[in-house]
């Protein structure tokens, strides 16, 4: 059984009069352990498979499957716990509290996950030493270098321990010295048996991930591993 | 997600712009300041009043000429008479009655060698005054009996007139000029100072008949009544000065009364119908100062909202449900309200105290009651809930994917 089974999904908006199809039937399967980076063109629909894939969004039709669980029969509510338990959110913009610590910052899923405060804190430590910034946690975000920010995002990403690492462009807005820092942690939180779902359409990072799945107009193009070069 | 959570996230949410906070605040700190000082000035004065007039005694009886009655329009002009006539007259024909004086109140100058002084009443009572009111000579005597029988020439004055004339330590037996007139003084009233709106130590006492001379005959035709019933026929002594009074001044059976009867609980009622249109009247001005200090707090959560769209998104894709943005949010409002509250209260408290020790008459310290307390906090919390379910309801609807990408 897949970690991620997708069939047939779609997605459609209407703009104005024009009716869009973001996405127009994509099967997909990812198994758990998988790094897989989806790459397209701007419009090529990766942003809504991102949000649907992130539980953001429900699909005009078709299935997802996450863990087990019918994503698209979920309400409001149950989309929130789901993002809660299973989803591990990195952001182009890292999207950080800027008035709280990254202490703070990393216990925040766990805050609406209803832990007690004294195992918050120790769980936050532990996701902060594991991506090196053991010695940043009472910095607020304003205090930390772009990287150190990205990976203040990727310690809350990793605090609650879910299924996926959902990561939208995350060296966006990073110099290639601060990417390749970020991308290396990213493969060594894959070989530790993390999940890793990377939404990108730069070449040299989806080389990174082992899989690379390709989307032009609202279709998977391509789904190939990663060929060995370099 | 706990409320207490809430809370957290509400004050650290506040602490990064307390001025904002404040500002934001303001219109709920004025009104609830409004009805602490208010309340705590209206309770001082009633303290106060209640006091006095129960220190007077619940069977004290006013009897005034009803002057409105000689204005109503339509009713034949007659003149509204109350003489000292009339009260000897319900001395002798109402059982009950203990003491009775009449009064007139006239404007003199009191004059001692050189020094002059406009005490605030002149008085021509009788010898029962002292008793009837509660309010007796410090030093010397009342008048006596002899004193009116034979119409001597004496004054009694309060302590402040001693001191404006310079009569000096041995004020008694001093010769003064009562509006030209000579006087000996044969007493100085105890110290009493501020009471039910007059300064009791700048008035000047003559006998009855010795007032009526200065002030001129006519001043005998529109006298006030004092009077002392016995403590258990109150009631019985009431009735009988209006059955008295009705038949002497040949008042027709459907006709109002041309005088009024007040006693202690009427003046306590009228004192208290006063206060409570004054605070009736602050009630409203404050209700308004609420709903503007409530609009103020949607306004800057509405602006909160808006400048926070990107932490609401994010709270959401990690997992907040709506009701949680919605509880941030509304607690931040109430926070803020309550913080005003709180900010009003103290402010109430030291207005108050202030005013209090302002005013020139004595109140007792300003006294705020718990149910004051309560009410302050209880309706800037309400104003807090009202005014912020709003812009929370609309922050916990936001869609995650269009918060993120809000710039």
């Amino acid at each position: 059984m897949a970690l991620i089974e997708i069939r047939d999904l779609r997605k459609t908006y209407q703009m104005g009069t024009e009716i869009v199809r973001a996405l127009d039937g994509v099967d997909l399967e990812i198994d758990k352990g998988e790094y897989v980076a989806i790459m397209g063109a701007s419009g090529s629909g990766k942003s809504t498979l991102m949000n649907l894939l992130g539980c953001l969004d429900t699909p005009t039709s078709g299935s997802y499957r996450l863990a087990d669980t019918a994503v698209e029969e979920l309400d409001d509510e149950e989309l929130a716990a789901i993002r809660n338990q299973e989803i591990g959110f990195v952001f182009q913009t890292f999207n950080l509290l800027s008035r709280t610590t990254a202490l703070e910052n990393v216990e925040l899923p766990l805050v609406y996950a209803a832990v007690s405060r004294r195992e918050r804190r120790e769980r936050a430590k532990r996701a902060l030493e594991r991506v090196g910034l053991a010695d940043r946690m009472d910095h607020r975000p304003n205090q930390l270098s772009g990287g150190q920010r990205q990976r203040v995002a990727i310690a809350r990403a990793l605090v609650n321990e879910p299924s996926i690492l959902l990561a939208d462009e995350p060296t966006g807005n990073l110099d290639s010295a601060t990417s390749t820092e970020i991308m290396a942690l990213f493969d060594e939180l894959h070989r530790a048996g993390n999940t890793i779902l990377l939404v990108t359409h730069e070449q040299d990072i989806a080389e990174h991930a082992e899989r690379q799945v390709v989307l032009r107009d609202g279709r998977v193009l391509s789904d190939r591993p990663t060929t060995a070069t370099a | 997600m706990h409320v207490l959570e809430s809370f957290r996230i509400a004050l650290s949410a506040l602490r990064t712009n307390p001025l904002r906070a404040v500002l934001t605040t303001l219109g709920i700190v004025i009104a609830v300041a409004a009805v602490v000082a208010v309340v705590s000035i209206v309770q001082g004065l009633q303290f106060m009043i209640v006091g006095e007039l129960q220190s007077v005694g619940a069977n004290f009886i006013i009897v005034l000429p009803d002057m409105q009655q000689q204005q109503a329009p339509g009713v034949v002009a007659r003149q509204i008479r109350l003489t000292w006539d009339d009260g000897q007259a319900i001395a002798r024909e109402v059982p009950g009655v203990e003491r009775i004086t009449p009064m007139v109140l006239g404007k003199e100058e009191v004059r001692y060698r050189d020094r002059r002084y406009e005490p605030e009443w002149v008085m021509g009572v009788n010898d029962d005054f002292p008793e009837i009111h509660n309010y007796f000579v410090g030093e010397g005597r009342f008048f006596s009996e002899i004193d009116l029988r034979n119409r001597r020439r004496v004054v009694v004055v309060g302590q402040e007139v001693v001191d404006e004339l310079r009569l000096g330590a041995e004020p008694v037996g001093r010769e003064i000029y009562v509006g030209g007139r000579a006087a000996t003084v044969i007493g100085v009233m105890e110290e009493k100072g501020q009471s039910l709106g007059q300064d009791f130590d700048s008035l000047v006492f003559v006998p009855y008949d010795t007032a009526l001379t200065l002030f001129g005959r006519r001043a005998g035709d529109q006298v006030q009544l004092r009077l002392k019933a016995e403590p258990e026929a109150v009631a019985e002594v009431e009735d009988g000065i209006r059955r008295v009074l009705r038949r002497r001044h040949d008042i027709p059976e459907d006709d109002p009364n041309d005088f009024q009867i007040l006693k202690q609980d009427d003046l306590l009622d009228l004192y208290r119908s006063i206060l409570g249109a004054v605070t009736a009247v602050i009630g409203g001005v404050v209700g308004v100062a609420l709903v503007v200090g409530g609009i103020g707090i949607m306004n800057i959560m509405l602006v909160s909202v808006t400048e926070r769209t990107r932490e609401i998104g994010l709270r959401k894709a990690v997992g907040a449900r709506r009701r949680d943005i919605l509880w941030q949010f509304l607690i931040e409002a109430v926070t803020l309200s309550l913080v005003g509250g709180a900010i009003g209260l103290a402010a109430g408290y030291g207005l108050g105290a202030l005013v209090t020790s302002l005013l020139p008459i004595d109140l007792p310290p300003a006294y705020v009651p718990l149910w004051a307390i309560l009410l302050a906090f209880g309706f800037s919390a309400a104003v807090g809930v009202f005014f912020g379910i709003y812009p929370a309801g609309k922050a916990s609807r936001l869609d995650p994917i269009e918060a993120l990408r809000y710039e």
